[in-house]
Order: C-alpha cells, then structure tokens, then sequence
C-alpha cells in the first residue's frame, strides 16, 4: 500500500469565536482574520512539515487547490509542489489540484504540471478534480450547469496536449486554439498518472473507470461515510469489465499516533476539534448551487431518505470530540491500534493509495513532526506490505521506478 | 388550478434544439405571450386566469423549465434567444404582445429589441438582465433552500404552494424536475444575471409597461430608472406595493389591472 503525507495547509489562527461571529469559512470569510505576517512562518513551517514526510519515507506527498478559503492556504498548489521538486528527492508529488475549469486556456495546467514532472525527475501525480462548489461556482464565477462538461473538455485537451507531438488545433465549445503546442511536455510517457478526488458522483466513478484514473475519496467524514462511495465506485469498475485493483483507488483518513491512547486523546482533541468546529463552518448557501450535482445524484438522492452528509450535517452545531472519534473521523490512538484500524479500513475499502492528514486544524510543527514521526516509524512498518505483491501499482509516477532525480549540487 | 382539470386550457409541444417544450394556451382575443421567472410554470397561474379572461394567453415553457425534458445545447445568450424565439414560433403568431416575469422579462426585452416586428407591446415585470457593480441584485444561487421562496415573494407561501408537487407527479421526478428549473435559470444567468442587455435596450422601439414590486428583494430600486431610460420607445413605470420580486405570484389582481390598463390604452 502507498501512503501519502496529505497537507490542507489551515491558516491556524481563526479566532475561537469564529463558530458564532462568522458565517463561512469559505467564500466570504473575513479577509481581516488573514495575518500575512503570519502566513509567512506558516507557509515554510507547512513546506519544512511536507519535506520531513518525505523524508521519513512516505511514498508521496500531496498538496491539493482551494479557493477563498480558511483552511486551504493553497490556491495554487502547483507553487508548493514545485518546491517540493527541488527540496525532495523520491517522494511521489501528488497535485491534488487542479481544479480544470478553471483555467483558461487550460493549457495553462498542462504546462505547469510538465513543468513540475520535467524539474522533479517524472514524480508527479496530476490530480484532476472537478472542483467544490464554493471553490469553482462561487470563487472562480464559474456556471454549476456547464462546469463538467467544461472540465471534461478541458481533461482531453491536456490529455492531447501531453501526448500529440505535432502542433495541432482544438474547437472545443469552452476553448478554441488555432496553435497547441505545448512546451515543456512531461518526462512520463504518455503522461503523468491521473487521479481524480471526488465524492457521490457516478458519472466520475464511471470516468475513472473508463479512462483508466484513480478514483480518491477524499471525504472528512471517515471510512463509513466512504464506504457507500468506494462501494459505488468498485462497482462501475466491475461494470466497465476491469479488475478491482486497489491501487485504482484512494482514501483520505485523519490520523492522530501518540505513544498511548490517552496521550493522543489529550494531545489531538484541539485540533480535531478546531477542524471539525472552525475549518468546515461552511454556510449552507455556497454548498448547493443548481447544477453542480448531476441530475443522476439529484435523482437518487431524491429516491432515498438518507441523513445528511458532509457538511450539511454540521450546518448548525460543530461535532464533539466523541463524535469525531465514534464516527471515524479522526483514527487516535497509540500505533498498534491505529496501524491495525488503518489496516482494516484499507483492506474494507480496497485501497491501495491511502492518503494521510497527519496535520490538521490549528496543530504546530512540534505535534505535527511528532505525528508524523511516530506514524513513520511505528504505523507504516505495520501496513505498507498490504496489497504490494498481489497487485501492480500502474498509477505511480514512472520516473520513481528507476530514480532520474537531477543532481542537485 | 390543476392544469390537468382545466378543459379550457390547451396543451401542445414545440421542439426546439430537438427538445419538446410544453406551450399552454387559454382564452380567446388578441395573442399574448407569457414568459415566467424562477422555478417557471410547474401549474397553472391565478395570475393567467387573469390575462386570460380577455385576451388568448400563451406560455411557452422555456427549455429546463417544467414541461421540457432537459436544458439542451444552451451555452450562450444568443442560444437562449433563438430558442426562446422558436417557442414564439412555434405557437404560429405573426405577432403578439409579450410579457415577462423576472428571468422572463430579461429574454422579452431582448426578443423586442431584436425581432421588433415579432413584439407589440411589451410588458416587463421584475425584468433582470443588468447589474450594477454599485448597487448589485441579489444573489438568487447562493440560498438555503428555505430562504429562497422569502428572496422572491413577498409572500413566501405562495412560491411554495406554486413550486410543490403537483398532484399525481412522481415526487422523484418532481424533485428532478424542480431542481433542473433552478439549473436552467443558472445556466442562463450565472453569475451576476447580467445578460448584457444594457447595451441593447436603445433597441426596445415598442411601447413598454415596467411593473416592479415594490417590496422586491432581488433588484434594487436604482434598476428601474435604467429600464426606464434606456428603453427607447415610451414607458410607463407601475410599482405595485406589497409584491415581491415574482410579482404574478404575489399580487396577480392588482398586477392584470395594470396590464390591461396598459394593453388597451396603447390600444387605442
């Protein structure tokens, strides 16, 4: 199994009245709450935090694209990942961004990410998300009703920008270019493994699996919220006549190690519930615009009586600590129990890519790299055997398989 | 009214973009075209019977809207013009007077000012299709479900009882449909409203009646002015107290009077 270091990179300063005093941490949240001063030490803490992952022998570490936003300091996660190129050596860099309806030409995301591939020796993971609603409709102006079609057009223009050796012209209904012809191309060939984050949608489970990208759930509601997603998923693979290879597949978990049980619950309760409390107070107005979800998840969400999921559930009262913990949100504890639980979700799931918020909400470098530590030395000896040697990974970087790092002097 | 009781009502479709749209007919005389704001016509109106009683009314559902399948190929305005241009079309009129509530207006006034000899009298009420960086509209998109019927109804029952399950419609498909009515108005909308029809109302030669609630939440006051103004042929404001944006929804009497006053003064 690969295990990925995954940071959201929270500003970890919202004030403890946020809940009360401010209705949404995205979109409109109060650009006065924002200290760049502040965001100076926490962008490097956050670049020293992703380094120490990598090298402590994580398989990869992911960045990923928010908008407007409280708890992602990254609207641009290419500039972190580019970093990472220089400063890391064999660590997989997993762009969980970008969100491709956003750019225009979207060339631009071809370019960059080439960019990022050709600098880090073929390590990078080109992340291919849609995008949330309050990112990509309400931060980027961009219209719910033709966002997917938009990012499907944009997906195959970068595929053929990445892949076509000769100069060539696109008609799309979104972009129209006489001349692609991108310069850098990627180093891997055809091109950089693709994977897509997503939740409920069937018609993404049903793109990655055609297209042969890995799906990532990348929920904050833990392993039972995911299990009916990957259940989905693994089943539009099945439908599409391919095999349930786990590294086909990607799961997000928090996880807080600590030498014992009760030192975790003391040491992670505060950033798990400045997290669950500040981060995701999300006004209900940015969470739903018309179109954004498919008329296929509209009908079969209409056709079921389910409780509310995400953060729709948290619209009016933050989840307590316990709750965080019963419902999995947050997998604590010592590394034995938190390697077994993590072992377990991941063979229930199926995944063979499991990504990791070994930092999350307001938690400093200090618990951070203690986190991280532990994770490394005492959880990851105990799962990383899990699916290698039964199946092939084919959704890692190439240029990883045989090492072409420059020498950096 | 159930439009499905209502034997004096006449029901046909007419593609457009390979889509069947639903057109609603009633009442006999001179021809007026209806066209509806958010959340369309998902059942007949108090506010048509209204129009009806003197005049034959004619709406034609929009594509997206209840009584068409699917949005279609509608990615720019000029789509939406020519499919709303079909509809028109469709009900064989060489020519008609045209109303408009809300969205509606803001495609009733583009329909007059770019087939002039299609349109009348125009009828705009509530009309979007500007924005003002200064004194910007509201945002109909970012609502919680249960603010929305109070953004555009002064009162908000009313929007309810108009947008609920109609009788004997499958609550799936119903709940379908009703949320690919909001899509429908984002795809045409989306972001700001702004449909570009300020550089176009120079264009407006017909003769045209504004009506505004006057308790409208979505456009502010400062708009009617500009309707006002930049319409080129004559215009008579009415704004009508105790109505809300969808002002066909909450004071359907008072708003027909006004019509009609309208409709037969530029008559004669």
């Amino acid at each position: 199994m690969k295990l990925l270091w995954f940071h959201l990179m929270p500003y970890t300063d919202l004030p403890e009245d946020f809940r009360e005093k401010h209705p949404s941490v995205w979109v409109d949240i109060d650009s006065r709450l924002f200290d760049p001063v502040r965001a100076h030490t926490l962008y490097n803490d956050f670049i020293d935090e992703l380094e120490y992952a990598a090298e402590l022998g994580f398989d990869g570490v992911c960045v990923n694209e928010h908008h407007a936003n409280g708890y992602g300091l990254m609207p641009s996660p290419n500039l972190i990942a580019s970093a990472l190129a220089r400063s890391t050596r064999n660590a997989a860099l997993c762009v969980m961004g970008n969100s491709l309806a956003l750019y225009n030409p979207p060339l631009r995301v071809a370019e960059e990410m080439a960019m990022i591939d050709c600098i880090s020796g073929g390590r990078l993971i080109a992340g291919f998300p849609l995008g949330t609603p309050m990112d990509t409709t309400f931060a980027y102006g961009q219209n719910p009703s033709t966002l997917r079609e938009k990012y499907d057009e944009a997906r195959r223009l970068i595929l053929q920008a990445w892949t076509e050796p000769d100069p060539f012209t696109f008609n799309g209904k979104f972009t129209k270019l006489r001349y692609v012809n991108i310069w850098p191309r990627p180093i891997q060939r055809p091109h950089p493994p693709i994977w897509v984050p997503g939740g409920g949608a069937r018609e993404t489970w049903a793109m990655c699996a055609r297209e042969g990208y890995v799906f990532a759930a990348l929920s904050y509601f833990g392993f039972e919220a995911s299990r009916g997603v990957l259940g989905g998923y693994w089943q539009e693979i099945e439908r599409h006549g391919r095999q349930r290879n786990p590294f086909q597949a990607g799961y997000l978990q928090f996880v807080g190690v600590a030498e014992t049980r009760t030192e975790a619950m003391a040491l992670y309760r505060e950033p798990a519930e400045y997290f669950y409390g500040r981060c995701l107070r999300v006004d209900p107005r940015y969470t739903a615009p018309p179109g954004y979800t498919t008329e296929s998840s509209v009908r079969l969400a209409a056709s079921q009586t389910r409780p509310l999921q995400g953060v729709s559930q948290f619209k009016d009262r933050a989840p307590t600590f316990q709750e965080i913990l019963e419902r999995g949100y947050l997998v604590a504890g010592e590394p034995d129990e938190v390697a077994a639980r993590l072992r377990q979700i991941a063979a229930d799931l199926n995944v063979g890519q499991l990504m990791l918020l070994l930092q999350f909400g307001n938690m400093d470098k200090a618990l951070t790299r203690y986190n991280t530590r532990l994770f490394a030395e005492r959880v990851m000896p105990q799962i990383a055997d899990l699916f290698e040697g039964q199946w092939e990974d084919h959704w890692w970087p190439a240029g990883l398989k045989k090492p072409t790092s420059a020498e950096v002097v | 009214m159930s439009a499905a009781l209502d034997a004096a009502l006449r029901t046909y479709t007419v593609t457009v973009n390979e889509q069947p749209c639903r057109v609603w007919e009633k009442g006999e005389g001179s021809p007026l075209v209806f066209l509806a704001g958010f959340g369309g016509l998902p059942r007949w109106t108090e506010c048509l019977d209204h129009v009806a009683a003197s005049r034959r009314v004619i709406t034609p559902s929009l594509p997206g809207f209840p009584g068409s399948a699917a949005i279609g190929p509608l990615y720019t305005h000029l789509d939406w013009l020519l499919a709303t241009r079909d509809l028109i079309a469709g009900a064989q009129l060489e020519r008609c007077d045209l109303m408009g509530v809300s969205l509606g207006a803001a495609l009733a006034a583009d329909i007059a000012a770019l087939w002039p000899d299609l349109v009348d009298r125009l009828v705009l009420v509530s009309a979007l299709g500007l924005f003002d960086e200064n004194d910007p509209s509201a945002d109909p998109f970012a609502q919680r479900p249960d603010e929305l019927p109070q953004l555009l109804c002064m009162h908000p029952e009313r929007y309810v009882a108009h947008t609920a399950l109609p009788e004997g419609t499958d609550p799936v498909e119903w709940t379908v449909a009703a949320t690919r009515a909001k899509e429908a108005a984002a795809r045409l909308l989306w972001p700001l409203g702004d449909t570009g029809l300020a550089g176009r109302l120079n264009r407006i030669g017909q003769e045209t009646l504004l009506v505004w609630g006057a308790e409208d939440r979505i456009i502010p006051a400062s708009y009617r002015a500009r309707f006002a103004s930049g319409i080129s042929g004559r215009t008579q404001v009415e704004v009508i107290e105790g109505a809300g944006h969808l002002v066909d929804l909450d004071a359907p009497a008072k708003l027909v009077q006004r019509v009609d006053t309208f409709l037969s003064r530029a008559q004669s």
